[in-house]
Order: structure tokens, then sequence, then C-alpha cells
């Protein structure tokens, strides 16, 4: 049974907190003050301020800008800063603990390298083909495929989609929703130089042909962005351009 | 595990079987409806080059469907990858194909 909504200061939270590293762990539970507007940041902030010193989270602007504060709520992926408390309690009680399908490094840090990596397996560099001395190439806004990359390119590199993604955890290989999500913008980009070497980065066998539509990555997305539509351009520009023989 | 090559093998594949499936389930339909005895329809479709066309390529259709999407099963369940995962897709093909194949040719010759 849902509470009401928290309001009164008197209230507690029963707070499990996973605790660990690589070689494994476990839930460690405290009691925090409920207070109103409060985030899932915040608590994991008073639970290390007041209870456990040594617990080992990451965040930095606490805005919902940097993407770092990524964390398994009540077993869902969200972003800690920008997630109230009173939206996800399940009675009195959260659950936290780090991200799936990223190793620990401790407590609620995940080492990052394998999400940034398929960035770059991805293709997910901007390969220029003018100088600063040259034109800035016009773009129109209205031109499609500028509609295409804007309606992709908020990522704020949290991880969430990447957590999110049953394939990922399935199948360690797969590039994942965000690294796809942002090949697909620089596909769409028109001054980018790399289109052919960008279609083979993502048509290998751990590319986008793996996804299985499932969308969690756009129900979890933070930005409320869609990995799994631009994951279906990819294949669909990716098909075209294996039928004519340029990949 | 699909690169681009499978998954497109898979697609076309599909695209080829939605027809085949619609018309032999009308043939079914049709056949057991009107009350046709086996020895009636295999008098109707021994020696015939279009059965024999329409359910080959149905076979190989199948063949190459459901071979690249147990694959897809194969290596996020059963964790099988690199040659054994080729091994598993060929195999699965190949006795699809071989079933397939005795089936039709016991139809249609």
């Amino acid at each position: 049974m849902r509470e009401p909504a928290l309001q009164h200061s008197e209230k507690t939270l029963d707070v499990s907190v996973w605790q660990g590293n690589a070689a494994g762990g476990g839930y460690r539970s405290y009691s925090v003050p409920a207070q109103e507007s409060q985030t899932i940041l915040d608590v994991v902030t008073w639970i290390q301020h007041n209870l456990e010193p040594k617990l080992a989270y990451r965040f930095a602007c606490r805005v919902g800008m940097c993407g770092s504060c990524a964390m398994m709520v009540n077993g869902k992926p969200r972003w800690t800063c920008r997630t109230h408390v009173q939206k996800v309690v399940e009675g009195h009680s959260l659950t936290i603990a780090p991200l799936r399908n990223l190793p620990v490094i401790k407590d609620l840090a995940c080492d990052m390298s394998e999400f940034f990596d398929k960035w770059r397996r991805a293709e997910g560099v901007f390969h220029p083909t003018s100088t600063r001395e040259e034109e800035i190439a016009p773009i129109l806004p209205s031109d499609p495929e500028r509609i295409a990359a804007s309606e992709a390119i908020e990522c704020i590199n949290c991880a969430v989609c990447y957590a999110a993604c049953d394939v990922v955890a399935l199948n360690p290989e797969f590039l994942g929703p965000a690294a796809l999500n942002r090949a697909w913008t620089l596909i769409n980009d028109a001054r980018d130089g790399a289109r052919i070497a960008r279609l083979k980065a993502v048509s290998v066998a751990g590319g986008c042909h793996n996804c299985h539509s499932q969308q969690s990555c756009m129900t979890y997305c933070p930005t409320e962005l869609n990995p799994a539509l631009s994951i279906a351009g990819l294949k669909r520009v990716t098909a075209i351009a294996a039928m004519k023989g340029e990949i | 595990m699909l690169d681009v090559r499978l998954y497109l093998a898979q697609r076309i594949s599909a695209i080829l079987m939605a027809p085949l499936v619609l018309g032999h389930l009308a043939v079914m339909i049709y056949a057991t409806q009107g009350g046709l005895s086996a020895a009636e329809i295999l008098s109707r479709t021994q020696g015939s080059l279009w059965w024999g066309l329409y359910y080959g390529l149905f076979v190989i259709a199948v063949s190459v469907h459901a071979s690249i999407g147990l694959r897809v099963i194969a290596n996020e369940y059963l964790k099988l990858s690199g040659a054994g995962l080729n091994a598993f897709t060929w195999l699965t093909g190949f006795v699809l194909l071989a079933l397939g194949g005795r089936a039709v040719a016991a139809v249609v010759l």
C-alpha cells in the first residue's frame, strides 16, 4: 500500500544500500528522516554524512546535466539527483544499488570504461570535413536529417539506458543504446565525413542489429530520448547500404 | 550475435515466408474442407514442378530464418560464441533443410 506524500519530517525512510566491490557485497539498512521534495541523491548523501562515511557514490552537478549520479532505485535505473523520493518510494522503503550491466568499483560507483569504450567502437566521434578557415555548413532547422539528429542529441551519458537494456545484460558485446544513439546523431550530421566507417562500425557482430526493440532505453531515459528509434534508423540505413554494397 | 548480413538474411526470409505461410494455410483449409483424401492430395502434388518450387522455397526460407533466430537465442541464453556459434547456426540450418527437403520430396516426387 503506497503511503500518501511524505511531508512530515518525523517520518523516516527504510533505506537499503548496496555496499561492496567487484568481489561481492550486500545490502545494509538505514533509517533516514523523510523530508519534502527530497531526492534519492539527498538520501544517499545524508547516509554518507551521518551514518556511513565510507560510502562511495558519484555525483557532480545535482541538476540533471552531468549524468554521473545514476543508480538502481527499487530495481530501476534512475538519475538520482532529479528523482524525488515521493515518486519512487514503495511504502517507506528504498533499495539503492549500483547501475546494472556495469562492473562495480566500490558501493554505488560503477566503472564506466566499457560504456564509453563502446561509444568509440560505435564511431561516436565527429569527423570534420572542413577547417575553421572555410565557410560554416548551412543546415536548415527544417532539414529532415537535422530534425532526426535533434530528437536524439540531448544525451547526458548517464548510462541509465545501458543499465535498463536486457540485450546488454544477455550479450556483453552489444554496443548499447547510448553509443548507437550517438552514432545515429552523427549519421545525420551533414558536416561529418565518416558515414561509411560509422555504418560499418555499427554493423559488426555486437552492433545495432542485435537490438530486440524492447525499448527499456526509451522507458527509462531521464531526458526522454528514444534510443530504440535511433537504432531502428541505423538498422534501416545499414540495410540499405549493405544492399548497395557500400559496407 | 547478428551482423548486417545475417540481419538482412533473416528479414528477407521473413518477407518470403509471409505470403507462403498464408498460401499454405489457405491450401490446408481448402484441401481438408473439400474432403480430399491423402491419395487425392498426393495425386495433385506428385510430379508438380510448382508445388515443388513453392514448398522448396518455403523450406529454404524457414531454414535460413529459424537458424538465425536460434543463433541469437543460443548466444544470449546458452552463451555460445565464435566458431561454436557459427557451427550451431549452420547445423541448425542444414538439419531444417534436410528435414523439410525430405518432406517436400515425399509429396512432390
